[in-house]
């Protein structure tokens, strides 16, 4: 079991695993929040790690960041922060969002 | 008042698709609901088409469908770090006229099959969100609120085939949240290669036959979790999957599990030079029998993955999803023939149809599976290594004579597990598991 939340280095960046998949995006409307806390949980931590698009990443004084350029609307930030209420989740406006090619 | 259906379906995956079809078949007003800005624009499978289940809705779907080869092979590997020990079996027999598997791609078989329900006379309607579930002073489900503007829409029975994340179920109470023992999160790429590359690589003859493989062991990086290896007509699916409880354990990022995968010296010659067009992850329904949530209720019923119908033993969802879609619809057309209402009492006969079917029977059969493999994952890593060293003891010729091979073979295999007595139980707890 490893403490540092850090992502470890992958094969690729992220943005280049991304690229190619198609999004539509709802500008001005992001469909997942944070509410924050005075400091993050664990939980949103090890979202650094758990999210398959990396949208969670650790910024200054160990704070955690969202954007939600490569989200796939997964839902597993949401379930792992169910108990923390440090995350807003709803499913995109009808249309928007990831759009798979061939899923 | 907006206008009445008879149903409204939540979601043009399997599960939707087919109560939809069957309802509208059956010559009931159906309105169907999708986020996607198609079907299949949000929907992630493996993926394997069973055809029985498909057959039973449409039975010329070979014709039609958007498929991409026919399973003649099926691989089973053990990964350890540097080796796989495997199990293949290919029979021309599944060169026949109806073939049993397919691999399909979800973004254009999901259009298809919802094309297929707008023949049937569905109203479909894309692009939309539903949020909520609209009910009756006495709690009764009459609709549903979308993110359209407008008044919310109603009708006599919601079936929700809203998926693994389905919000509005949980939102409305009628199915609990998900438990992190209970889902996998998988991620797959997509990885293109020439049809000729596909062909030669997998020993296939044609555009038409396909392999599928199976991977376990050291994918899994000690989670329970399992890879897979499909080929498509130009294009190979590749992806791996684990318990989210198990990744949030051991905090390993899933994007370092895929590249591993890729990257093992078994399956790197497979896909070399191949272009990933896409990137794509989802979760899984895990917790088999005991996650069942309750299936209907005044005015409302759950269909597919939404349900958590997965059958991880044997990987099938999308069939159960058809299943479990077809005998819901079933059930709805047959009440209205009745001029019976879809209430509690009555839409329990979809329960009963389910519990008849393969679906309840199977699920039933491998219930104690998912609680085996979460407190016994040295199955899936002392295993495969164990395997591995006995298969190079026994392969590497040397001076080394054949009946020390066995005893040294043995002791490894005793040695991985300290002791014979873990073995035997190990063995034991399988065979309960799978009974
Ligand atoms: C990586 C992976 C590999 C798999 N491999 C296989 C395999 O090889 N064979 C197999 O049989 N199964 C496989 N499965 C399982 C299979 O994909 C699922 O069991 C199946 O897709 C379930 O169908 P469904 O219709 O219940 O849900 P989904 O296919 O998830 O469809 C749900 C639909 O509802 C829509 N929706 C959700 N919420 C809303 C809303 N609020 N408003 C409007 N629309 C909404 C979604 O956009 C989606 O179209 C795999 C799954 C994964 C993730
Ligand atoms: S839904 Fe999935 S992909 Fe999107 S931010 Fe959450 S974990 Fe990441």
């Amino acid at each position: 079991m490893t403490t540092s939340h850090d992502a470890p280095k992958p094969a690729q960046r992220m943005e280049e695993r991304l690229y190619k998949n198609r999004y539509l995006v709802d500008e001005g409307r992001p469909h997942v929040t944070l509410r924050r806390r005075a400091i993050d949980s664990d939980e949103l931590k090890s979202l650094v790690r758990l999210c398959p698009a990396g949208c969670y990443t650790k910024v200054e004084r160990g704070r955690v960041e969202l954007s939600l350029d490569g989200c796939m609307e997964c839902g597993t930030c949401r379930i792992v922060c169910q108990a923390t209420g440090e995350i807003e989740w709803s499913y995109p406006r009808g249309g928007f969002g990831v759009a798979f090619k061939f899923g | 008042m907006s206008e009445h259906f008879d149903a409204i379906v939540v979601g043009a995956g399997p599960a939707g698709n087919s109560a939809a079809l069957v309802m509208a078949k059956a010559g009931l007003k159906v309105l169907q609901i999708e986020r996607g800005e198609t079907a299949g624009a949000k929907n992630v499978q493996g993926a394997i088409l069973y055809a029985d289940a498909l057959e039973r809705l449409i039975p010329e779907f070979r014709d039609e469908a958007p498929l991409e080869r026919h399973v003649v092979e099926q691989r089973v590997w053990l990964l350890d770090e540097r080796s796989h020990t495997g199990a293949h079996y290919r029979s021309d027999d599944f060169n026949e006229d109806r073939p049993n598997r397919y691999t399909i791609l979800r973004a254009t078989f999901d259009q298809w099959f919802a094309a297929k329900v707008r023949e049937a006379g569905a109203l479909q309607i894309t692009d939309t969100t539903v949020t909520e579930l609209v009910r009756d002073e006495g709690g009764r489900v009459i609709g549903v609120e979308t993110d359209r503007d407008g008044a919310p829409l109603y009708a006599d029975v919601v079936v929700l085939g809203e998926g693994v994340n389905g919000l509005v179920g949980q939102r409305a109470g009628v199915r609990p949240e998900l438990d992190p023992q209970h889902v996998a999160l998988a991620v797959k790429e997509t990885i293109f290669l020439s049809e000729e590359a596909v062909q030669d690589r997998f020993n296939l003859d044609g555009e038409d036959e396909g392999v599928v493989i199976e991977v376990m062991g050291s994918v899994s990086a000690g989670m329970v979790g399992t890879g897979f290896l499909y080929t498509n007509r130009e294009s190979i699916s590749l992806g791996v999957g684990c318990l989210l409880s198990d990744f949030q354990e051991t905090q390993i990022p899933a994007y370092v599990l895929l590249d591993r995968m890729k990257s093992h010296p078994s399956i790197a010659p497979l896909i070399r030079d191949g272009e990933t067009k896409e990137y794509v992850a989802h979760l899984i329904p895990e917790g088999g029998y005991d996650a069942i949530p309750n299936l209907s209720g005044d005015g409302w019923a759950i269909v597919g993955d939404a349900g958590q119908f997965v059958n991880s033993a044997h990987r099938e969802g999308s069939n159960l999803a058809m299943t479990t879609g077809r005998l819901a619809g079933e059930t709805v057309a047959a009440l209205k023939r009745e001029g019976l209402a879809c209430n509690e009492a009555n839409l329990k006969r979809y329960r009963h149809a389910l519990e008849q079917s393969f679906v309840m029977k199977d699920l039933k059969k491998y219930r104690r599976l998912p609680g085996v493999l979460h407190g016994n994952k040295h199955l899936l890593t002392a295993y495969p290594r164990a395997i591995s060293q006995a298969m190079q003891t026994f392969l590497r010729v040397d001076d080394v004579d054949k009946r020390s091979k066995e005893r040294r073979m043995m002791s490894q295999f005793r040695a991985a597990r300290g002791g014979w007595w873990n073995v035997f139980t190990d063995a034991l707890k399988m065979a309960r598991a799978w009974r």
